[in-house]
């Protein structure tokens, strides 16, 4: 029997407002246990909250960039659940009118490109957090009201591995748009999936499964790949598929039930009462779209067509707007693409995983990468002197004053160079006659010693050239 | 009675709210509620015709605040006024459930 899957992902983003969404509360990590709550917070009867305007415009961005229909008429409901993190007993969000809806975006699984469905996107506000200790649980209300906005995917996913393409497009996005840090490893990116599969030509969809505690990309393709696998023995050994939710565990790669769902949830959605709806005029749209950043496939085909990258180095330096940008001013400075390109992904990532910082938490600048490659384009220095070079800028040195400073300049002057050259050579009458009898090893022995002369400083290109030509006479 | 909710029905509100009936409190409770339904009825009397959908009976729109920190410094006070509390935490009764993020 022949299957296809579907899969659909719910996503949360917490964006970077500096207050809350219903509350002036600041929204900020690290603070002691409900130091960042008030009255509105908790829920205390008789307050009133206010929409922050700027979760309303960070809607506007996400729909934009997710190439969605702004809802301009649009309003806040209530969902009515009760658990210790939601102090309310309601979560405000939105249902009946999301800001966002019938977006897409692009994925490119193996080189097959395919638009994936947005169905809608919605601002709501998140829950506290609660720990759990042997007698008690421990509440803390400093997340509560933290704006998110929930991205709903249509069901057009077809494999765990367009669900990982589906997830990179959308985390590059929104970074890009700058509303939210979206790092799955801080919780400011949460993934909630589910998958059901069918027999080919079936019309009807199976019966889902959700699947929990999927902490990476990595772990959703992993959850979803077993999970596939195993709703398919299900139906080929004549069983059916049960509606519950599935934990995956990471030691094993399996996905283990947690509870069977029963029946749909009844969360009695109605209109928040106690908030104005929101009507976006056209021109707040026009605005927000008008400051809105180049979008990574936008500049991935820049750097393609126009700085002649290749594909992969295009869609590494993408991954963040910060290194994006970056590369964009090291190039504007006169520094060879492809060369900027090269330092980005190697020595500067290297040096970014050893410090586990974010670029732009270094002393690295566009003007400093650019002088320092700059400096090896035009023979100044070697790739090899480059390394010391890349360490001072690392340390915010302007590469110049570092070289000139270090005495770091390459030689690469044929008429300072041959003289030693010819020193080494009758110096070495061997290895000429081992070169002559073919010994091509006998090359690399006279670059040692020409080197060693110059300390290290003489262009390896220069004395590659004089040297073979000083051979074959 | 004019059956417009039935005993089933109220005993699935009640569970939603987690309130649990005796078997007399629904007798008791679901004529009554049928009563307050027929008493919001009325209001289908109205004549709605070319009158535009709403979903907020204020007629103000886009009320909103710069986004703009502000703590107010309450956290002391309200977890004062909470039940139970530790290490600046609100105490709770332990919670079995394991769904976590509702949101």
């Amino acid at each position: 029997m022949n299957f296809e899957t579907t899969i659909g992902l719910e996503v949360h983003i917490e964006l970077k407002t500096h207050s809350k969404i219903f509350s002036p509360s600041p929204v900020a990590y690290g603070a002691d246990p409900n130091a960042n709550t008030n009255v509105i917070d908790w829920g205390y009867p008789g307050v009133l909250p206010t929409t922050n305007k700027g979760v309303v415009a960070d809607g506007i961005i996400a729909a934009l960039a997710l190439h969605a229909t702004v809802e301009q008429h649009t309003h806040f409901d209530r969902k009515n659940y009760f658990y210790p993190d939601n102090p309310k007993a309601y979560q405000i969000t939105q249902s009946d009118k999301p800001i966002g809806h019938d977006g897409w975006v692009e994925v490119d699984v193996d080189g097959v490109k395919k638009k994936i469905g947005i169905s809608e996107m919605h601002i709501e506000e998140d829950a506290g957090k609660n720990t759990h200790e042997r007698d008690h649980s421990y509440v803390d209300l400093n997340r509560q009201g933290t704006p998110l906005i929930e991205i709903v995917s249509k069901p057009d996913i077809a494999s765990p591995a367009e669900a990982y393409a589906y997830l990179e497009a959308l985390r590059q996005r929104i970074q890009f748009t700058g509303i939210s840090d979206v790092k799955m490893e801080e919780g400011s990116m949460r993934v909630d999936v589910n998958i059901s599969v069918r027999p080919v030509g079936q019309e009807k969809f199976g019966t889902k499964t959700e699947l929990k505690n999927l902490n990476s990309f990595n772990y959703v393709q992993r959850g979803l790949e077993y999970e596939e696998k195993r709703q398919q023995q299900v139906l080929m050994s004549g069983g059916a598929v049960q509606q519950e939710t599935r934990r995956f565990d990471e030691k094993t790669g399996e996905t283990i039930l947690m509870r069977v769902k029963a029946g749909s949830d009844d969360y009695r959605y109605f209109p928040e009462p106690d908030l104005p709806a929101l009507n976006i005029s056209d021109d707040w749209i026009k605005e927000l779209d008008a400051a809105m950043p180049e979008m990574p496939t936008k500049r991935r085909e820049r750097y393609v067509n126009e700085l002649g990258l290749t594909d992969y180095d295009a869609m590494v330096i993408t991954q963040t707007k910060e290194m994006s940008d970056f590369f964009d001013a090291t190039v504007a400075l006169k520094a060879d693409p492809k060369m900027a390109a090269n330092y980005l992904q190697g020595d500067v990532n290297a040096y970014l995983n050893e410090k586990q910082v974010d670029l732009q938490a270094t002393k690295l600048t566009p003007a400093n990468l650019a002088g320092m490659i700059n400096l090896i384009s035009d023979g100044t220095i070697s790739s090899k002197m480059a390394k010391k070079v890349f360490k001072a800028i690392t340390d915010g040195e302007e590469p110049k004053a570092y070289v000139e400073a270090h005495g770091l300049v390459q030689l690469s002057d044929p008429a300072k160079l041959q003289p030693i050259i010819d020193d080494v050579l009758s110096a070495n009458p061997q290895s000429i006659e081992d070169f002559n009898n073919g010994k091509k090893r006998a090359v690399g022995f006279l670059v040692g010693q020409i080197m060693k002369q110059t300390h290290g400083q003489a262009n390896p290109q220069v004395v590659n050239k004089l040297l073979m030509t000083a051979l074959q006479q | 009675m004019a059956n417009r909710i039935n005993r089933e029905q109220v005993q699935h509100v009640a569970g939603l709210a987690k309130l649990e009936f005796t078997d007399a409190e629904l007798d008791a409770f679901t004529p009554q509620l049928d009563d307050i339904i027929g008493m919001f009825e009325t209001l289908s009397e109205v004549d709605t015709d070319g009158v535009d959908v709403t979903s907020n009976v204020s007629d103000q729109i886009n009320v909103m605040r710069e986004d703009v920190a502000d703590n107010w410094g309450q956290s002391e006070d309200l977890l004062h006024n909470a039940p139970d509390a530790a290490r600046g935490f609100i105490k709770v009764p332990a919670i079995i459930d394991e769904s976590e993020d509702n949101a």
